[in-house]
């Protein structure tokens, strides 16, 4: 990892890979979405309302997988003091956090017509929502922190924290009786009849793509700036 | 010899997510029954809700329980998980997914004798997805497991 200490070395990969992650990334979503919208069958009980599943379920994933993004960054800020960390971690925070929103808004739009509510406070939504506050908190934190210099111990040690909302997420639906049904794709298999399951690795491996691609885009914004900040800095002083 | 920096930082951030992992599971464990959505037919078969007091209602429709009144918005219907059952009085617009064999969740409060006043009906489906004509077929088993656990 220690490789990438170096920015001019990380960019060298990061600047082909943003674009071919990008491609990848739309033309898995765009086929998964379609399949989901098109191809597959109605559920025997939801009907066409199930279809949103495809977008659901990988969003709530993505959205997971962004905080756990964060804290591996963080403890590699902490612990390696990785000059790169830093940087992925203020990266990933908003588009984990827009895939966190696009959860909950999906949810909503789902549960109006299947449970009868947009929103109740069980404990797999509550702490849902928790999750995008964290990513709102941690925005907040970072980019207060970024002012004041590179160190970014503050914002790390809360995205070390923020893990503890992961597990609670995971385990909301078994350990309490929520509204929310419980997972229907675990370790043990799926619930999801094969015929309407097959959208849903295109979409989860298309989104995490255009994850990829966002945050290596945002990281290469910043370190652009990080040089222009510099170079500007020096020529104030030869002046 | 004195170990490294960064592995003394990497122990102690173990520690640290170690000790963060185990309070939160331990606060998690210690909220499990106040952090229930719902309550079942059970719990107030064992007397764990006040009459008048605002619960939510949680199980499943029993089958050949829906009554619709004369009145055409009304209906009565009986929650049970199994062991327990619970008749249910509700006055409005219920979801699509609410029906017999399907999971319910009814909002609002127990009268005396043990009859529970909904104010709002919210339906819960299970984790399966399924195509129709195989859902005809296993509808029935399937709808039996939604909420009772």
């Amino acid at each position: 990892m220690h490789r990438f200490a170096n920015p001019a070395r990380f960019l060298k990969i990061a600047r082909p890979a943003t674009g071919w992650l990008l491609a990848l990334g739309l033309v898995l979503s765009l086929t998964g979405m379609a399949g989901a919208l098109f191809l597959i069958p109605p559920d025997y009980l939801q009907g066409e309302t199930a279809r949103i599943l495809h977008i659901h379920v990988p969003a709530a994933w993505l959205g997971m997988g962004g905080w756990t993004g964060i804290a591996v960054s963080s403890i590699a800020t902490i612990v390696w003091r990785h000059p790169l960390a830093g940087v992925a971690a203020r990266a990933i925070a908003p588009v984990g956090a827009t895939f966190a929103f696009l959860c909950l808004v999906t949810g909503s739009i789902w549960g109006r017509p299947t449970w009868g509510t947009w929103w109740e406070w069980d404990g797999r939504l509550t702490s849902m929502l928790v999750l995008l506050f964290l990513y709102l908190g941690y925005m907040a934190l970072a980019a207060a922190e970024k002012e004041r210099g590179p160190d970014g111990r503050a914002a790390a040690i809360f995205g070390i924290v923020g893990i503890v909302n992961l597990p609670i997420i995971h385990f909301s639906v078994q350990w309490w009786r929520t509204l929310h049904q419980g997972e229907s794709i675990g370790v043990a298999g799926s619930s999801i009849a094969p015929s309407m399951l097959w959208p849903l690795p295109l979409t989860t491996l298309g989104f995490s793509a255009l994850f990829g691609a966002i945050v290596l885009m945002r990281m290469r914004t910043e370190l652009a700036e990080t040089k222009v900040e510099m170079r500007l800095r020096r020529m104030a002083t030869a002046a | 010899m004195k170990p490294a920096p960064k592995h003394q930082r990497l122990v102690l951030v173990i520690l640290a997510v170690a000790a963060l992992i185990g309070a939160a599971l331990l606060a998690m464990w210690g909220l499990s029954d106040r952090a229930a959505y719902f309550r079942t037919p059970q719990d107030i078969a064992a007397g764990r809700a006040q009459v008048g007091e605002p619960i939510r209602l949680g199980g499943m429709v029993k089958q050949g329980s829906i009554v619709r009144q004369p009145d055409g918005v009304s209906i009565a219907f009986v929650v049970t998980d199994g062991p327990a059952d619970v008749p249910v009085r509700y006055r409005g617009i219920v979801p699509d997914l609410f029906k017999e064999g399907g999971g319910v969740v009814a909002e609002g409060r127990l009268e005396r004798g043990n009859t529970f006043v909904a104010d709002t009906i919210l339906a819960k489906h299970d984790e399966r997805y399924m195509p129709p004509q195989m859902g005809n077929i296993q509808a029935e088993r399937q709808t039996r497991k939604t909420v009772a656990q």
